[in-house]
C-alpha cells in the first residue's frame, strides 16, 4: 500500500489544502465511521467543491423553471435536451472554464471547449455548432492583450480541429475582469430522440469500461483549483490546468457515435471535472448501484501513477461506459478501429460502494450515495444589492456632435466589430452555417432539412451590477429577443452563472438577485433553463467580478426561406422601430463611453411588451413581410442602424417620427429601452396597421438608400467611415493591421 | 461514375465533400453516389475520381499532410494518380498531395501567423481542365477559406515553371480580378490559391468550394466545379 491509502489522521493542514471546511471534515467521518485515507479525502475533497456539488447555488438553481412541453431531459443530465420536431432532439450546454483560461489561456480556453463537446455528444448528439461568451479586463490592463489572444487561439485551436463551426457568442471588456477573465463555452448537437444516452448505469456484472485518452497527470484538482479565490501567484497554479487534444477528441466523437449507433451502451458518462471519480460516481449514484474499479487496469501516461493522482486526474478527451456484456467485443472493434484505448477496468456490483483496487489490494472504499448526493447544501447568508438611482434623460447632456457620438460608439471596446475574433474560428465547417457571426444569433442549418437552430448567448453585466434582479431578466430578455430577430421561436435556455466568492453576502445577494430575475423572465416567456453550470470564487484579493449570468439560448426556425439578417437589402425601403422607449440613459453604453460615468438603474424589462412586440415582429418574418430585423440593445437605435448599414453596405437616412412626446435626441438615439427591434419594409403602412391591432408600438424612422448614414439633424456620415470606426479598433488593439 | 471521398482520421470535411459531390451527381449521373472511403482500406474499389477533403488528418501533428502522405490509401491514390485517375485535394488534401508528391511545392503557416476563415475572390486561371471546365478563364468567383497553413510557397523559378505550364488554377483576387495584397488571405506566392500537376489531372487547392454549393448558405460559386467534374467523367 502507498503512503496515499493508508488509513491515518490527516492533519488539518492537508484538510484545508483539500478545501474541506472542519465542518464538512466532521461530516467525512460521520459517513465513513472512521478517518479517510489521503485518496478518499481527495475524493471527498473533488466531490463536494462547489465546482462539482454547487452547494452554495442549488437551493436557488432549484427556483428555475426547467419544465416545457418540449424538453425531453432538463438540468441533471450531462445537456440539456429539447424535442426540435421530426424526430430530432437538439442537446445543449454552457460551461465556464474562466480559472484555467486565466492562468493558461490557450490550454484553458481549448480544453473549455473540449469539455463542453463531451458533455454534449456523450448523451449522443453530434455537436453542430459552439458558441463562446468572453469576458476580459480593461484593455489597458497589461494581461488584457496576452489573454484575448490565447482564448481566441485556444477556442479556435480545439474547434477548428475537431471540425465543429463555431458560429458566434460575445466578448465584453470591463476593469472588473482584471484578475478574472470569463470564459464561457456553449455546444448544441443534434439527436435522434431514441437515441438519447444518459449516466443512469443499470445490470450487476456489466463491465465498466474506459477509452479515449491515457490518464496523466495533469489537471488533479482543477475542480478544487475553480472553487477557490485567486490570491497572488495565481499563475503558480498552472499544473492544475489539463492539456486538450482536439484531434484524439475528434476520434472519440466518431468512435462514440459509431457505437452509439448500435445497442451496446447501458449508460455513458465523460470524464470531465474531477475526472474518473465523478464519472463513476455519477453512474453508479444514478443508477442506484456500487461499482469496483480495478485501477491496475486504468490507461495511464506515465508509470508509477499512484491511485490519488489517477482518481483525480482531469486529463481529457475520456469517456467511461457501461456496457452490455455480450456487446464488449464490438465496441472494442470500433474504439480500436480508430486507435483509442479501450480497457474494461471494473464493473458494477450491489453494494452501494465504491471499492478501489490495485495491485490486488483494497486501496479506496467509499459509499456513493451519501458522498454523491449528500453533499453539503448551503443557504449562504445574503444581502439584496441596493436599488440604483434612475437617472432621467435630461440628467445626462447632449453630446456637440450625435455623429461623432456614434462613430465614438461603434469604435468602443465592447461593441466594435468582432471580426478579428471570429475569422480565427472556423465557423462554415460542417456546411451548414445559414447565419454566420455578426448577426443578432447564428442560424444552423438542421442537416438534410431546410430547418434551422438559431442560437445565441447574452449577458450585459453592467445592468447585472447595477440591479441584479432586472439584469438577470434583461439576459433572458435580450437571447429571446436575438433568437426572434431572426425569425426563430425560441425554447429553451442554458445558463452560466459566474459570481464572485459566495460566502460574502454582498456577492450572494447578487447571486440570488439575477437567478430571480432569469427565473420571472423565464417563466413570462416560457423560455425553460434546461442546462446550466454555476461558477463561483471568480475573485482575486477579494475583488469580485461583475455580476454575469450568461444566457444560452436555442430556437426553432421552421423555414430558412423565413429567416431574417440584419442587413438592409434594398434601397428606398421603409425603416421601422418596433417597441416604445422613454430614452433610457442609465447604465448604458452612451453613458460610460460618452459621459464616462457608470451610473443608474438599468432600463426596465417589461416581460409583457417583450413578448408582444417579439411575437409581432416573428410573425412579421414568417409572413414574409420585412427583408431585415436587428433587435435594439447597446447602444441603442443609432447604434443598430448603423450595423445593419454596415452589414448591407447600404445607407439610410434617419428620420423623426412624428408622434411628439419624445425623449431629448441623444436619448432617443443611445437609449437602451427594451423590447424593440428594427425592420425594413418595401412600404412601412401595412405593418404600422398591424402593430396598431396588436397593440404593438410602431413607428416609420426612416428609409435606406445611399451610401450614406444621416441622424437627425446631422450632416451625412460615409459609410466607410462608419466601417473604419467599428472594424479598426480590434485588430489594432491585437497589433494586427486592418488587412491579414 | 463513381467516385471515392478519402476519411482519413481527423478529416472533418469529408462529409461536407460528399454533400457537394452527391448533389452534383444527381444532377448529373443520377443514381450514383460518392462512397466513403476509411484510410485504413488501402484496396478501395476503383473510381473515376478521388477526393481528399479538409480537416486535420492526424490532428496535423508534425506537419499539416505528412503523416496522412505515409497512409496505406496514400501509396494506393498515388499509384492510381499516376495512371491518371483523377485527384481533387481540398485545403488539408492539398497539404496531403504536396506531402504524398503528387503536387510540387509547399504549403507552410500563414503570414499573419493566425488561422483565417473567411470569403476570398479566386481569379479561375484556366478554364481548360476535368475540375474549371464550367469557369471562364479569368472568371471571378468567391469562395471561403479556412485554413492555418495555405501559404503556398515553391522556389522562385519553379512559380514561372507553373505559369509557364498552366499548372496555376486559382489566384486570390479582388473583387474586380485584381492579384492584390490585401485579398490574399495567407501572403501565398504569386497570390497561388491552387495548382493542377503537369498532366491537369491533379488538383489542389486552398479554398473550399464544397462550403458555397448551395443558395442556402450564401452562395453557389463553388458548384460548378463539382458539376464540371460528373459532367466530364460520367
Amino acid at each position: 500500500m502507498s503512503d496515499d491509502t493508508v488509513s491515518k489522521v490527516i492533519p488539518p493542514n492537508v484538510i484545508a489544502q483539500h478545501g474541506l471546511s472542519g465542518e464538512e471534515y466532521e461530516r467525512i467521518l460521520e459517513i465513513m465511521g472512521r478517518a479517510p485515507n489521503l485518496l478518499e479525502l481527495g475524493i471527498f475533497s473533488v466531490m463536494w467543491s462547489e465546482h462539482c456539488s454547487y452547494k452554495s447555488s442549488k437551493v436557488w438553481l432549484k427556483t428555475l423553471p426547467t419544465a416545457a412541453p418540449w424538453v425531453i431531459h432538463g438540468p441533471g443530465e450531462n445537456a440539456g435536451v429539447i424535442d426540435i420536431g421530426e424526430g430530432l432532439a437538439a442537446i445543449f450546454k454552457m460551461e465556464s472554464h474562466n480559472h484555467p483560461s486565466f492562468i493558461e489561456p490557450y490550454q484553458g480556453a481549448a480544453t473549455g471547449v473540449g469539455g463542453i463537446l463531451r458533455d454534449v455528444f456523450t448523451m449522443g448528439a453530434r455537436p453542430v455548432a459552439n458558441l463562446n461568451a468572453l469576458r476580459f479586463g480593461d484593455p489597458e490592463h497589461p494581461k488584457t492583450r496576452h489573454l484575448v489572444a490565447g482564448v481566441v487561439e485556444g477556442i479556435g485551436g480545439y474547434g477548428n480541429c475537431i471540425g465543429v463551426p463555431t458560429v458566434g457568442g460575445e466578448v465584453n471588456f470591463d476593469p472588473g475582469y482584471n484578475g478574472n477573465i470569463l470564459v464561457n463555452a456553449m455546444t448544441v448537437g443534434i439527436a435522434p430522440q431514441d437515441r438519447i444516452f444518459t449516466s443512469q448505469a443499470s445490470g450487476i456484472g456489466n463491465p465498466v469500461v474506459y477509452t479515449g485518452s491515457k490518464t496523466g497527470r495533469d489537471g488533479i484538482h482543477g475542480a478544487t483549483m475553480a472553487s477557490a479565490e485567486f490570491g497572488e501567484g495565481a499563475e503558480e497554479k498552472r499544473p492544475t490546468v489539463q492539456v486538450g487534444d482536439p484531434f484524439t477528441e475528434k476520434l472519440l466523437v466518431e468512435a462514440c457515435l459509431e457505437l452509439m449507433a448500435t445497442d451496446a451502451i447501458v449508460a455513458i458518462q465523460d470524464m470531465g471535472a474531477a475526472g474518473l471519480t465523478s464519472s463513476s460516481f455519477e453512474m453508479a449514484s444514478q443508477g442506484g448501484l456500487g461499482v469496483d474499479l480495478d485501477l491496475d487496469r486504468v490507461p495511464c501516461r506515465e508509470d508509477g501513477m499512484t491511485p490519488y493522482e489517477m482518481m483525480l486526474s482531469e486529463s481529457q478527451e475520456r469517456m467511461l461506459m457501461v456496457l452490455k456484456p455480450e456487446r464488449e467485443e464490438l465496441a472494442r472493434r470500433i474504439f480500436e478501429k480508430w486507435d483509442l484505448d479501450f480497457a474494461v477496468i471494473g464493473h458494477l456490483t450491489d453494494s452501494g460502494r465504491m471499492v478501489l483496487k490495485m495491485h490486488g489490494e483494497i486501496v479506496g472504499d467509499l459509499p456513493i450515495d451519501p458522498l454523491a448526493q449528500a453533499a453539503p447544501e448551503y443557504r449562504r447568508p445574503y444581502v439584496n444589492t441596493p436599488q440604483a438611482p434612475s437617472l432621467a434623460p435630461s440628467e445626462v447632456p447632449a453630446p456637440a456632435d450625435t455623429g461623432a457620438a456614434l462613430l465614438r460608439l461603434l469604435a468602443c471596446p465592447d461593441l466594435c466589430s468582432r471580426r478579428w475574433i471570429w475569422e480565427q474560428y472556423d465557423h462554415m465547417v460542417m456546411a451548414d452555417t445559414a447565419a454566420r457571426p455578426g448577426g443578432d444569433a447564428a442560424v444552423v442549418r438542421i442537416h438534410g432539412t431546410n430547418r434551422g437552430l438559431a442560437i445565441t448567448t447574452d449577458c450585459t453585466p453592467r445592468y447585472c451590477q447595477a440591479a441584479p434582479h432586472d439584469g438577470g431578466m434583461q439576459a433572458v430578455a435580450e437571447a429571446w429577443r436575438n433568437l426572434t430577430a431572426t425569425g426563430a421561436r425560441p425554447l429553451a435556455v442554458t445558463d452560466n452563472l459566474n459570481f464572485g466568492n459566495p460566502e460574502r453576502p454582498k456577492v450572494m445577494g447578487q447571486f440570488v438577485g439575477c437567478v430571480q430575475g432569469i427565473g420571472e423572465a423565464c417563466r413570462a416567456l416560457d423560455f425553460p433553463v434546461v442546462s446550466g453550470n454555476v461558477s463561483l470564487y471568480n475573485e482575486t484579493n477579494g475583488k469580485a467580478i461583475p455580476p454575469t449570468p450568461t444566457i444560452g439560448a436555442v430556437g426553432l426556425i421552421e423555414d430558412l426561406a423565413r429567416t431574417a439578417t440584419v442587413a438592409f437589402q434594398a434601397e428606398g425601403e421603409d425603416i421601422v422601430l418596433i417597441g416604445a422607449g422613454e430614452g433610457h440613459l442609465g447604465a448604458s453604453l452612451y453613458l460610460r463611453e460618452i459621459e464616462g460615468r457608470r451610473e443608474g438603474a438599468p432600463p426596465r424589462v417589461d416581460l409583457a411588451a417583450e413578448r408582444r412586440n417579439g411575437d409581432f415582429v416573428r410573425g412579421l418574418i414568417e409572413n414574409g413581410q420585412v427583408t431585415a430585423c436587428h433587435d435594439l440593445s447597446d447602444g441603442g437605435l443609432a447604434v443598430a442602424l448603423a450595423e445593419m448599414a454596415l452589414a448591407g453596405s447600404l445607407g439610410a437616412v434617419l428620420s423623426l417620427p412624428d408622434d411628439g412626446g419624445l425623449p431629448p435626441l441623444h436619448a432617443w438615439l443611445f437609449g437602451e429601452d427594451q423590447a424593440r427591434y428594427l425592420v425594413t419594409v418595401p412600404a412601412a403602412g401595412p405593418v404600422l396597421k398591424a402593430a396598431r391591432g396588436a397593440g404593438v408600438p410602431a413607428a416609420k424612422v426612416g428609409t435606406t438608400g445611399g451610401e450614406t448614414l444621416t441622424l437627425p439633424g446631422g450632416a451625412p456620415i460615409s459609410l466607410d467611415e462608419l466601417r473604419a470606426a467599428h472594424e479598426d479598433w480590434l485588430p489594432a488593439y491585437m497589433g494586427d493591421t486592418a488587412e491579414n | 461514375m463513381k467516385a471515392a471521398v478519402i476519411v482519413f482520421p481527423g478529416s472533418n470535411c469529408d462529409r461536407d465533400v460528399q454533400v457537394a459531390l452527391a448533389e452534383a451527381m444527381a444532377r448529373h449521373a443520377p443514381g450514383t453516389a460518392p462512397v466513403m472511403v476509411w484510410h485504413k482500406d488501402a484496396d478501395f474499389e476503383k473510381v473515376d475520381l478521388i477526393v481528399l477533403p479538409g480537416g486535420f488528418s492526424y490532428g496535423d501533428y508534425l506537419r499539416c499532410g505528412a503523416m496522412a502522405a505515409q497512409s496505406p490509401v496514400m501509396k494506393e491514390v498515388v499509384g492510381r494518380a499516376e495512371k491518371g485517375v483523377p485527384v481533387l485535394g481540398i485545403c488539408n488534401g492539398f497539404q496531403i498531395l504536396t506531402e504524398a508528391g503528387l503536387l510540387p511545392g509547399a504549403l507552410i503557416r500563414n503570414a499573419s501567423l493566425k488561422f483565417v476563415c473567411r470569403d476570398v475572390n479566386l481569379r479561375v486561371e484556366t478554364g481548360q481542365s476535368l475540375f474549371t471546365s464550367r469557369y471562364e478563364q479569368g472568371q471571378t468567383i468567391r469562395v471561403p477559406v479556412a485554413h492555418h497553413d495555405g501559404n503556398y510557397i515553391a522556389g522562385g523559378e519553379d512559380v514561372a515553371r507553373l505559369e509557364d505550364r498552366g499548372q496555376i488554377a486559382f489566384r486570390y483576387c479582388d473583387p474586380e480580378g485584381a492579384l492584390t495584397g490585401p485579398s490574399n488571405p495567407n501572403g501565398s506566392a504569386a497570390n497561388i490559391a491552387g495548382v493542377f500537376n503537369e498532366t491537369k489531372t491533379v488538383l489542389g487547392l486552398m479554398p473550399h468550394p464544397e462550403r458555397l454549393a448551395d443558395p442556402a448558405l450564401g452562395g453557389t460559386d463553388g458548384r460548378p466545379m463539382f458539376d464540371g467534374l460528373v459532367e466530364a467523367l460520367s
